[in-house]
């Protein structure tokens, strides 16, 4: 937990402003439509990429990641109603990295929602991740609120099925992240006419929160930054006044709002990924309402990375969890036209960490 | 008329034979440039190669992993003071502290082949951005 503002002050002095009358709008408590969920807290914890170099012998760097943010968030109290994985527990999808990541996830004292990755993915096509962690998607309900959890890392058939000679090579083909042989990443038909039909029983005031590894819309296609079929997913998620998109594999603060729909990022847990303004060959759409989190100091071995929790109370505060470094604060849904950060939104307020070239 | 002196005959002919030297050393053809491009490349397709390789270090972690497409390098700053090292440093130097510390392998010499098409594979990519040597 950062030392600047643990959970307890926050609620200490979120409780203090309730009580008062004329507030600023961020922290008046906002409704979602006419039926606002429940308050509650849920965590996330993201991009582990548990790597085997060989044998028992695993990169400690990304074990020591994955366990410090399962120790953190068993110290969060009051506890998490549950923490969603936000993919890419494997570096290479194998059964020793599977384990060797679930050995450490298993000692989390709440339930977890598990999202999968293209690193979990690609080597066994979720063989292993469906028969022992989670269906590939799925829905669930909790408190008044709709969660759905989406496979947004599938892609065509013919690099599926055709265009590698083994399992290893297509997972290695997909774990190069700047790949110039590789694919889109997509949610493809069978999945959308899944969701459509699984929204069809949701009310339109009912509070949505689809999590998904890839962002659900399209920033970087040089790094799979992507979905491919973004916009017919998000035509699904429009007619919903209070829906969310939340997202991994991009292990960075990220934020953007495409009509009524706002999204936010996942920290990674292992290592932080440049901002796509950094590869100054080619052109990007990087929300430029986002405020970058501060540039990475390669000598500290955990800066960039973290965790973070949402308080759900009518929109949600995102709480980034960012080791090495002050956390940070979004806030998005509810009334927010945007997704805003608390303290830096203003561009005057930004600091020189922040800028990256 | 005065007759040339044999000096002046002398420098006169060692001048033709120095100017005509040089009339063929400088000017180089479109094949040379071309041929030298190549040769670029082929060192520059080689730090491609190695910068996405598992091997460079111990632990099978990749520089592409937290740099794809070389980006967040800043090849065009270096050499500058970089605060972590105490000291100015050079891009090579960067390289060598990434391939010892994230990658947990061995230091590679300045001049070492390796070296070479590491910093022309980060150079290629950051193409075209302007010098900024010193910049933080």
């Amino acid at each position: 937990m950062s030392e600047k503002m643990t959970r307890r002050t926050f609620l200490k002095a979120a409780g203090a402003f309730t009580a008062a009358a004329a507030l600023p709008v961020g922290l008046v408590e906002m409704a979602w439509g006419q039926k606002s969920s429940e308050k509650f807290t849920f965590a996330y914890i993201s991009d582990a990429h548990i790597t085997q170099i060989k044998g028992t012998e695993f990169v400690k760097n990304f074990d020591k990641g994955l366990q410090k943010a399962v120790f953190e968030v068993n110290f969060m109290d009051p506890k998490p109603d549950f923490v969603v994985f936000g993919g890419d527990l494997a570096q290479l999808g194998k059964k020793e990295e599977f384990e060797h990541g679930l050995e450490i996830m298993k000692d989390l004292t709440v339930p977890v929602k598990w999202v999968t990755g293209e690193h979990d993915y690609y080597l066994d096509l979720g063989k292993y991740w469906q028969e022992k962690i989670s269906p590939l998607y799925y829905s669930f309900d909790h408190k008044g609120v709709h969660f759905v959890v989406l496979n947004s890392i599938l892609t065509d058939d013919d690099w599926t099925y055709k265009r590698w000679p083994t399992p290893e090579e297509r997972m290695l083909q997909m774990a190069r992240l700047d790949n110039p042989h590789g694919s889109p990443f997509m949610v493809k038909e069978e999945q959308r006419a899944w969701l459509k039909k699984d929204l069809a029983k949701t009310g339109k005031e009912t509070p949505i929160v689809v999590l998904s590894h890839s962002p659900l819309y399209k920033i970087f296609k040089p790094w799979n930054f992507w979905t491919d079929d973004a916009e017919e997913v998000q035509v699904i998620l429009s007619p919903f006044k209070n829906v969310m998109v939340l997202h991994g594999h991009v292990h960075q603060i990220l934020y953007n709002q495409i009509g009524n729909i706002p999204f936010n990022a996942f920290l990674a847990t292992a290592w932080p990924w440049p901002y796509p303004v950094s590869y100054s060959q080619l052109p990007n759409k990087v929300p430029a309402m986002t405020v970058f989190m501060n540039r990475a100091d390669p000598f500290k071995e955990r800066d960039g990375t973290g965790w973070g929790y949402f308080d759900v109370n009518g929109g949600m505060l995102h709480h980034y969890e960012l080791w090495e470094n002050t956390p940070r604060m979004v806030r998005a849904g509810g009334k927010m036209k945007h997704p805003e950060d608390t303290e830096y939104q203003d561009p005057t307020k930004r600091i020189p960490p922040q800028e990256h070239y | 008329m005065q007759k040339p002196s044999y000096l002046c005959i002398g420098l006169g002919f060692v001048t033709l034979c120095v100017a005509s030297l040089m009339a063929h050393a400088d000017p180089f053809t479109r094949e040379d440039l071309k041929k030298w491009d190549e040769a670029f490349t082929v060192v520059m397709k080689e730090g491609d190669k190695l910068f996405h390789s598992s091997q460079l270090g111990k632990n099978s972690v990749s520089c592409d992993m937290c740099h794809p497409n070389a980006s967040n390098a800043h090849p065009e700053t270096y050499p500058k003071f970089q605060k972590q090292l105490g000291k100015v440093v050079g891009l090579r130097d960067m390289i060598n502290w990434c391939i010892q510390n994230p990658l947990e392998g061995q230091p590679l010499a300045a001049d070492d082949p390796k070296m070479i098409a590491l910093e022309s594979y980060i150079t290629w990519e950051r193409r075209g951005v302007k010098l900024e040597p010193g910049k933080h």
